[in-house]
């Protein structure tokens, strides 16, 4: 081995995107390169203008001490939720350039297979792994130990891991951009297509370990919410007394702790055939290819409901905030949250019923399958009984959840369709499957999450974003969805396969038209929510809400300042009623003194997270191409940190009640200056974050 | 505390005190941790379950397991289990430092006597021709039982360090919970071997 | 200044009482838990060893001795059992092993069905 070689194992100039171009310039090469090279021109200069930007305005310090070795779960929160945003715009391109390849596709198109291969690949893996979880995470991090009245997580710095593993996840994701290509396995990453034999390349690698980093980091998250749930609550607030949103986030821990594993099995079993020749799932020598599909689905499965309850939460605070009433039917909400959760285990087979297995075991799951929309059915109704005589204000979360209940029951109704076994081996894998699970996806994960990011921006930053902005990009997401994806049911049901590069019948030709159409009216989507953004932040001071309580809403968040003090609450709430913080306003006790102040403890920030994200992104990439003294020290550096942090005893700083007194007083000062603000009113300037209180003793009576 | 709710409508700020007991909140978690690694291990035996017969034509069970060497590291393991038991008591009844990692540098010899035997099985194994790449049945055995073997070195690693925060700074708060977190890993450990060497050695010379 | 705590923080950890009574019976419990595994464990491996029984009875016996060992070891060295007060953690164990049974069982079942369809 020369040196060359046991220094950058297999990584070579073979591996920059415009090679193949310049070795072999045929047209393809030539387009496929140009893109390549164009995507991977943007990371790297996103990532210099990055470090550029931060240098220039001298901030590197003030990054690292009050964002990245912070465990402040509200900070942890904001950060997930870049991630979220920044992976949502690349794979949202991605999306675009499927659509336009398919649209032109008759005949052959202009992508490689090799090149789209890599873009549905990618295109999954970033939604799933990279946006959504980081999404809901953020969300759930941000909003749920302010609405259970206590002041951080369980376990603070395990946050920051968590956050600095799914970093380096991502870190990987996009380097798969400049070094080498990613894997054209899809999401699923399935033998024996990715084993060693049939993808010897670096692909398959990238995304196991992107996967794995990301899957270490969730099943440490899952651990972190369910005992604060379990053991931070205020005193109290027993179980039935949460706001619903945290119940979603508790049953969406649970889901993490006991899906994340089945993954984890699967990627590294798939990782030592391909690294150190096992036979778990090779081709012969008794490996069972099968075993993959059962494993990673007893993943993927409850997976969608991790996806999919944090947002029924957000709609559970939204749709009664914005109809101006109590929820209706909290039990059975609750209720049907937890047969959801218990549900999604027994399921897992009916994403490969076409398998081999008898019809006996496929009608077991088909029933079972069918069963689990029952409890959402009851959710259904209950949002709907929720709206039922109250004062719906159009307020662009409120258009996210109507947008929501129509279109994610049609989604619903079309997983129904595919319970049946006999049904789905006729559209098993065509666009009828990918339109489903993005009828589920977007309108049920993606619009709850911007809804939640809406409602819950001003509680982070002290100010509203602009609603005309928002409401052109939820009306772009709501119609962009519709002319993007309807087509594709039809398009399935017509027999086209999914992840299919090319094809040779005119027919499918108008409904592809009009799906990229979609496409590009989703892309405006986003444009408009990066306009939104700017434009808020430029006009923040017309719209700040400083007292607190913007929306007029009931859970123990909106009692306190925007944006929330670290500490979040000056003494902790001893709570007497479900919606606290509704009931308080309603007998007028709300924004009253705590008997005394004392001294509060808070943790202190920890470089570990961000120490673990720089050596996981080393190992993992090592890893990929072969660099095993990179590997090896890495993995030394991680055991090393690790033990270090085991030695830290000075882990808390006091912050002295004179100045929680001080905060809580300015605050005070600042709601007593607040004009009260009706309902309709919310969206004026001169919302500053108080209620009209006497609207709401109305509306008690 | 006053329960009248009509004073205290929703909520109120009032001092409330001591309702978090940092001990029972770290324990717990751990116990969820446990539960996520009962489910890797839980999967990775019923893989082992259904490729027991994937031989492909090379050795088997009877061929490659060895009982008297199986029933040392069973013995080892257990005896490890109660020495660490021993520790956790004088760690509870305060009965010093001293008698903690006496007890604790036990159970870490007959941890090593335990990973000593496995290494030396393995070994003898590949030279049978049981390596892990010869067939779906070995290198099922070696995904499950070297990750326990794994689990157990990790524990062996965990035990030193704790050892040594004993000697810088005596059994802290921190060591203490420390000790307790080990002793539910290290008997969890144990009691995934009586999986082990029920259901693979056992279960595969019978 | 600090007399109030909202994190309770770590409790009175007990007063030492190495070789009283409560000392004692916590001992007992683990020499017990001790001596029952040890004879669960012999037992099985005498059965394999001396090939007692057939092969599908020896399977049912060793699964039995084990679970039963291993609910020693819950009890004598993990202290989990009923009525316990940290009801939390029982709870925890007998929702995994639930999901265990699902999924495991599940696993087995249904690739043993395709085992059974394919060759």
């Amino acid at each position: 081995m020369t040196l060359t070689h046991f220094i950058f194992g297999r990584l070579g100039l073979h591996s920059l995107p415009f090679w193949a171009a310049v070795q072999h310039p045929t047209l393809e090469n030539i387009i496929n390169g140009v893109i390549a090279t164009g995507a991977a021109s943007l990371v790297v200069t996103g990532a210099l203008a990055t470090v550029g930007l931060i240098t220039y305005f001298g901030k590197w310090r003030y990054l690292w001490t009050e964002w990245l070795t912070s465990v402040d779960h509200k900070r942890i929160g904001i950060m997930y939720i870049v991630i979220a945003f920044v992976m949502l715009a690349r794979a949202l391109i991605e999306a675009v350039l499927m659509r336009t390849q398919q649209a032109f596709g008759l005949g052959g198109g202009f992508l490689s297979s090799e090149h789209f291969g890599e873009l549905f690949s990618t295109h999954g893996t970033i939604m799933i792994f990279f946006m959504a979880m980081p999404f809901l995470i953020g969300l759930i991090n941000f909003v749920m130990p302010q609405q259970i009245g206590t002041r951080d997580v369980s376990f603070p710095v395990m946050n920051s891991v968590s956050l600095g593993l799914t970093m380096a996840g991502a870190m990987l994701v996009m380097i798969s951009l400049v070094l080498g290509k990613f894997s054209t396995g899809g999401w699923s990453g399935y033998p024996p297509y990715t084993e060693i034999t049939f993808s010897p390349g670096v692909g398959p690698d990238y995304w196991i370990w992107a996967v794995s980093l990301s899957g270490i980091g969730t099943m440490m998250t899952g651990i972190n919410f369910a005992v604060t749930i379990y053991k931070r609550r205020a005193p109290g607030m027993t179980l039935m007394r949460m706001p619903l949103f945290t119940w979603t986030a508790l049953c969406t821990s649970i889901l993490m702790i006991f899906a994340m594993p089945p993954l984890t099995v699967a990627t590294v079993l798939l990782a030592l055939d391909r690294y150190l020749g096992f036979h778990f799932f090779t081709n012969g020598f008794g490996g069972n290819m099968m075993n993959y599909a059962n494993l990673f689905w007893l993943f993927g499965h409850p997976e969608v409901y991790i996806l999919i309850l944090p947002a029924f939460g957000v709609y559970s605070e939204v749709i009664p905030a914005f109809s101006g009433k109590r929820i209706y039917g909290y039990t059975s909400l609750v209720l049907a949250t937890m047969v959801i959760a218990l549900l999604s285990f027994v399921v897992w087979l009916h994403h490969f019923f076409t398998m081999g297995q008898s019809a006996a075991v496929n009608e077991t799951f088909g029933i079972a399958t069918m069963m689990i929309g029952i409890p959402t059915g009851v959710k259904i109704y209950d949002w709907m009984m929720t709206m039922y005589r109250g004062r719906i204000r159009f307020a662009v979360p409120m258009v996210y959840s109507l947008g929501f209940m129509m279109l994610f029951v049609i989604g619903g109704l079309s997983g129904i369709i595919l319970a049946n076994p006999s049904i789905d081996y006729q559209v098993h894998n065509t666009l009828f499957l990918v339109a489903h699970f993005h009828n589920m996806l977007i309108p049920g994960l993606l619009f709850g999450m911007l809804a939640g990011y809406h409602f819950w921006f001003p509680k982070a930053f002290g100010f509203r974003l602009n609603e005309r902005w928002g409401m052109a990009s939820a009306l772009c997401w709501i119609f962009g969805f519709m002319l993007a994806f309807f087509p594709l049911y039809v398009l399935g049901l017509l027999g086209f396969p999914r992840r299919t590069v090319a094809y040779y019948n005119p027919i499918y030709v108008p409904y592809m038209a009009v799906a990229l159409f979609g496409a590009l009216i989703i892309l405006t989507a986003l444009i408009c929510l990066v306009i939104q953004l700017v434009v808020s932040v430029m006009q923040r001071d017309q719209n700040r809400v400083p007292a607190g309580d913007p929306w007029n809403a009931s859970a123990l968040e909106w009692s306190v300042a925007a944006p929330a003090p670290d500490y979040n609450f000056p003494v902790l709430p001893e709570v007497t009623a479900r919606d606290a913080f509704m009931v308080a306003k309603e007998h007028g006790a709300a924004y009253r003194p705590p008997e005394r102040f004392t001294d509060i403890e808070v943790p202190k920030n920890s470089p570990l997270g961000m120490i673990l994200c720089v050596t996981g992104a080393l190992a993992t990439f090592g890893l990929v191409w072969h660099m095993w003294w990179l590997v090896a020290l890495a993995m030394l550096a991680t055991v090393a940190a690790v033990i270090w942090h085991g030695f830290v005893r000075d882990y808390e700083r006091i912050i002295p009640a004179d100045e929680v007194r001080e905060d809580y007083m300015r605050w005070l000062k600042a709601v007593a200056a607040a004009e009260p603000v009706s309902r309709n009113e919310e969206f004026a300037h001169e919302n500053a974050g108080l209620a009209d209180l006497h609207e709401t003793l109305e509306a008690a009576e | 505390m006053s329960g009248n709710t009509l004073d205290n409508p929703g909520f109120r700020l009032r001092a409330s005190y001591h309702h978090v007991n940092r001990e029972d909140e770290v324990n717990f978690g751990f116990w969820v941790f446990l539960m996520s690694d009962a489910i890797i291990f839980g999967l990775i035996f019923a893989t082992y379950a259904t490729m027991v017969g994937a031989t492909a034509g090379g050795p088997g069970p009877k061929r490659l397991f060895d009982i008297g060497s199986v029933a040392i590291q069973t013995g080892a393991l257990l005896l490890s289990s109660f020495a660490y038991g021993m520790a956790s008591l004088a760690l509870r009844y305060r009965s010093g430092r001293g008698k903690v990692i006496a007890w604790l540098l036990v159970t870490l010899l007959l941890g090593f006597v335990f990973l000593g035997f496995e290494v030396h099985d393995f070994l003898t194994m590949f030279a049978k021709g049981g390596s892990p790449d010869r067939s779906g049945f070995t290198s099922a055995f070696f995904g499950l039982v070297p990750l326990h073997g794994l689990h157990v070195t990790t524990g062996c690693i965990w035990m030193v360090v704790l050892i040594v925060q004993m000697l810088c700074y005596g059994i802290d708060d921190d060591v203490r919970l420390g000790i307790q977190r080990l002793a539910l890993f290290w008997h969890f450990l144990d009691i995934v071997w009586i999986a082990i060497f029920s259901l693979v050695y056992l279960g595969g010379l019978a | 200044m600090n007399d109030f705590h909202e994190f309770g923080g770590y409790p009175d950890w007990g007063q030492p009482d190495f070789g009283g009574d409560a000392y004692r019976r916590d001992l007992h419990i683990y020499l017990w838990g001790l001596a029952l595994a040890v004879a669960l464990t012999v037992v099985p491996f005498a059965l394999v060893y001396w090939h007692a029984m057939t092969a599908s009875s020896l399977w049912i016996a060793i699964g039995i001795f084990a679970l039963v060992q291993a609910v020693v070891h819950f009890r004598c060295f993990l202290h989990v059992h009923p009525p316990h007060e940290n009801v939390d953690e029982m709870l925890l164990v007998l929702f995994t092993v639930i999901i265990l049974i699902m999924m495991a069982g599940g696993t087995v079942w249904i690739l043993g069905n395709l085992h059974s369809r394919m060759y």
